[in-house]
């Protein structure tokens, strides 16, 4: 590393001493969004050339707080200061200035533009092409970011598309960068990969604020550890010495139930049969699904993982009925149901849930009665001859509150105004409710807290347990594992050989996951 | 110092109906400040404007014929809007209505047919359906978009009705002026009241009204309308279908802009004329908007538009005020209602140096 140590002096790899100096502080920081209090006077310190991690549950106000720091947003209280100087961060311009990097969760890249084109568009400062194609190689060889500066956005992986934000932001020689939840869409050994990328820019002297509520991730990467929960700055602590387990704690309030499986149901005939599934994209960049075969038996959990983009959303439309396939790719029992629509796959016993909450699951707009009218229409027969029986829709929305606990003002609260998990488990409940013969669900806990996750989990086990067929497709392996009996894994709109969830390792699943299906043969 | 504007978290009951009589009364005050610029006395021309209309039996009547065809027009476009589907071609519709409606009246003269009338009445509703096929068919099957198909397609309809009213419908006795047959009176929609020009088609727009009112509340139809128009991927995902929403909208929304349209050459006008419509089909787009979609708006927004137009001959006869100062006053009237309508929604906030975050005042207007 023959690398000037401009920053600040600390030895490489060694955790920073206490005595390094202060580089980003906040003192009393706080934000409100109308009735909702996201950061409640919150203190934070960031050393030079630590890694420290912000810790805590989705809703408990994390991005919040770095988007304050890197001037998307203005605190309501508070104050910043930054190498000792009290500084407002008006905009992410000013912020990029005083050497603050970012990088976000959702990727903010031009996909039909090359890595050198979308790096030149965030960078303030003159540059020809040529010099900054070769600043991004030196880059990506400096610290194991490898990039081919003139490949288009859309042929790269998830992993090298975060590669090119994380090149981004360092071309800025930022003195603090941040990250959010940036592991959410890697592979395992994409994960090992950037882990040492940013050991690397640690021991540089550079300061690290990580944002993740993975918790083994924070105990293996992180000097330092500060948990926020519901708005609140809990502890600060060394995740190393503190443990996995107490982090939990502090991070969720109580101890969590492990949903685990009683046992790998016998199996029994199908109830649900994929075929030979094959379909084209609609859109540009879309993941063509292909030959996709797969079997689903009573009361069985079936889960389908993979990194974001490589053909979830593509086999959940095909599965829901968005999309219509060939009559015999998929069948309901015996009976060939790809050429139904939605409604019709409903009424036959098949129900379904996407990703997305707001606007694919539920109408944001609509209240929670709305909400349930949606898919409860036909099989809790809420409408009869075109008239609406609101008085049922009521009940069946207070049914669903009620039986799995949604905290809201009750079945007239707008939706929108619910928090992610209380929304979601109530369009869980919703397709529960309806006694489905199968059911197909999409990333059931993404974005929502424990609490909810560990009820949603155990609301699908006792589903199965009744005898519903389930499929699970989800990014998150820890679900998974947690709940599945098979799994397989889909890379590229091609599913793998499902294995039994109790056999898989972790090291197999993530080759699988990268598409190395030959490799991750037991030889 | 720099100005942003934001929603607001929640609007206030209150000012949601008390913008609009704000906004009149903007408009009033704006009105007589301009008719006092112009050397005119404000007070007989408001009294011109809003008063004198709707003191005579006439004036209301006239009031009633005016507001007719606009709310049977706003209701049909207002379950397309409220799904995303926009017809903003009612007024080719309405063409295409009084066209079909009068070509069978013309052929139907002189025979004594019995239920002469509904047929005719028929033929006008079909005539605005057929018309909104078209677009209906292109959007449905090939993704064309609606709003410029039917838009142009008003052009061709009323280029179709002069073409016939010029060529082979021309009243042979008729001096050579370019209008059809007067119908014969088995045709005619007789007034409801002697002394004005007010049809049955007025009760017909008030059932309408009560009818969309009762299918918004208790509808699946209705549901399935706004779930496509709030968030169209839920609506798939429900198993709503996107194309049986746009067939159904469309010949709804062109089956009433017919009915509008026959209404006027079987009501008031009592022949084929080359213009049947002073721009209902356009206006009714504002009248639906202005009424929120909700069918009792659209009623209240229709009196108050046809009061407008009606006022605002008025005003340039008794007031003797120029045609233009009417329009805009018009005009004002439409801004304020908008305004007023934003403003309960949004709000103005001083953007201020972040150094020292304010609390953000509300804005009370």
């Amino acid at each position: 590393m023959a690398e000037p140590r401009a920053i600040s002096g600390n030895a490489a790899g060694a955790p920073p001493a206490a005595a390094a100096p202060v580089r980003l502080e906040l003192r009393g920081v706080t934000k409100r969004f109308g009735a909702v209090l996201a950061n409640d006077a919150v203190d934070l310190e960031v050393r030079a050339g630590e890694i420290h991690a912000l810790l805590g549950e989705n809703g408990a106000g994390k991005s919040t707080l770095v988007r304050i720091v890197y001037g998307v947003l203005q605190p309501d209280a508070g104050e910043i200061r930054f190498e000792g100087q009290p500084i407002v961060v008006d905009s992410p311009h000013t912020a990029r200035r005083l050497g603050i990097g970012m990088v976000f969760q959702h990727f903010t890249l031009f996909e039909a533009l090359s890595v050198v084109e979308n790096v030149a568009l965030g960078l303030e400062g003159r540059w020809t092409r040529q010099e900054l194609a070769a600043r991004i190689r030196e880059m990506g060889q400096r610290y194991g970011l490898p990039l081919e500066p003139e490949r288009a956005v859309h042929t790269l992986s998830a992993g090298e598309r975060q590669r090119v934000e994380i090149v981004r932001a360092l071309l800025q020689d930022p003195k603090l960068l941040m990250l959010d939840e940036p592991t959410s869409v890697l592979t395992p050994q994409e994960i090992e990969r950037l882990f040492s990328t940013l050991r690397r820019l640690a021991a540089e002297g550079r300061s690290i604020l990580y944002i993740s509520h993975r918790l083994a991730e924070v105990t293996e990467l992180c000097d330092r550890a500060t948990i926020l929960r519901g708005g609140r700055v809990v502890a600060s602590c060394d995740p190393r010495r503190t443990g996995a387990r107490e982090l939990a704690r502090l991070m969720v309030g109580r101890e969590l139930p492990n949903p685990r499986r009683s046992g790998t149901p016998a199996r029994h005939a199908p109830l649900l049969e994929v075929d030979s599934l094959s379909l084209e994209p609609t859109e540009a960049f879309g993941t063509p699904l292909r030959d996709i075969s797969f079997t689903v038996g009573r009361g069985e959990i079936f889960g389908i993982g993979g990194v974001a983009g490589n053909g979830q959303k593509e086999l959940f439309e095909a599965l829901a009925g968005e999309r219509t396939v060939g009559d015999a790719a998929i069948c309901l029992g015996e009976r060939p149901i790809g050429g139904l629509g939605p409604a019709a796959r409903r009424r036959l016993g098949l129900c379904t849930l996407p990703e997305e909450r707001l606007g694919h699951a539920a109408v944001g707009s609509f209240s929670l009665c709305e909400n349930a009218l949606l898919t409860g229409w036909q099989r809790r027969a809420l409408q009869r001859c075109g008239i609406i029986r609101w008085r049922r829709t009521r009940a069946f929305a207070r049914a669903i509150i009620d039986r799995f606990a949604v905290r809201c003002s009750g079945p007239d609260a707008a939706s929108s105004s619910l928090s992610g998990g209380n929304l979601q488990k109530f369009v869980v409940g919703r397709e529960l409710l309806q006694d489905p013969l199968v059911l197909v669900v999409a990333q059931p806990t993404w974005g929502v807290d424990a609490a909810a996750a560990a009820a949603i989990h155990a609301a699908l086990l006792q589903l199965a347990d009744r005898g519903t067929a389930i499929v699970v497709i989800s990014q998150d392996l820890d679900e998974l594992l947690a709940i599945t009996d098979r799994l397989a894994l889909l890379h590229r709109g091609r599913l793998s050989a499902p294995l039994a969830t109790r056999e898989a390792d972790i090291e197999r699943i993530g080759l699988l996951m990268g598409g190395l299906h030959d490799l991750a043969e037991p030889a | 110092m720099a100005l942003g504007i934001e929603p607001r978290t929640e609007a206030s009951a209150f000012w949601r109906f008390a913008s609009p009589v704000l906004a009149v009364l903007a408009t009033m005050l704006a009105g007589a400040l301009l008719f006092a610029f112009l050397g005119r006395d404000p007070v007989v021309a408001l009294r011109a404007f809003f008063v004198s209309p709707l003191s005579s039996v006439y004036g209301l009547g006239e009031l009633g014929l005016k507001a007719t065809p606009l709310v049977l027009i706003a209701v049909g476009l207002a379950f397309g809007f409220r799904a995303g589907v926009w017809n903003i071609g009612a007024e080719g519709q309405l063409t295409l209505g009084a066209i079909c409606g009068g070509g069978v009246a013309l052929a139907l003269s002189g025979t004594h047919a019995p239920l002469a009338l509904p047929l005719v009445i028929s033929a006008g509703i079909l005539g605005g359906m057929l018309w909104a096929a078209i677009p209906a068919f292109l959007r449905a099957r090939l993704e064309v978009n609606e709003i410029l198909v039917s838009l142009m397609l008003s052009y061709v309809a009323l280029l179709l009705l002069q073409a016939l009213v010029y060529g082979p419908w021309k009243d042979p006795e008729g001096f050579n002026f370019p209008q059809s047959r007067m119908f014969d009176p088995a045709v005619i929609l007789e007034p409801l009241w002697p002394g004005t020009r007010l049809h049955g088609g007025a009760v017909f727009a008030l059932l309408l009204v009560a009818a969309a009112w009762i299918l918004d509340a208790v509808g699946m139809a209705a549901f399935r309308l706004r779930t496509l128009g709030l968030a169209p991927r839920a609506a798939a995902y429900a198993g709503f279908d996107r194309r049986r929403i746009v067939w159904g909208t469309m010949l709804a929304s062109g089956g009433l802009a017919g009915l509008a349209g026959v209404l006027e050459v079987v009501g008031p006008i009592g022949q084929l004329v080359p213009q049947i419509s002073p721009g209902y089909g356009f206006t009714a787009i504002i009248v639906a908007f202005l009424g929120r979609l909700h069918p009792l708006g659209i009623l209240l927004a229709a009196l108050l538009v046809a009061l407008s137009y009606i006022g605002s001959e008025n005003a340039q006869i008794e007031a003797g005020l120029p045609q233009a100062a009417a329009g805009v006053f018009q005009g004002m009237l439409l801004l304020f209602l908008l305004a007023a309508d934003f403003f309960v929604r949004y709000r103005v906030r001083r953007i201020d140096t972040p150094r020292r975050a304010r609390e953000i005042r509300p804005w009370t207007p």
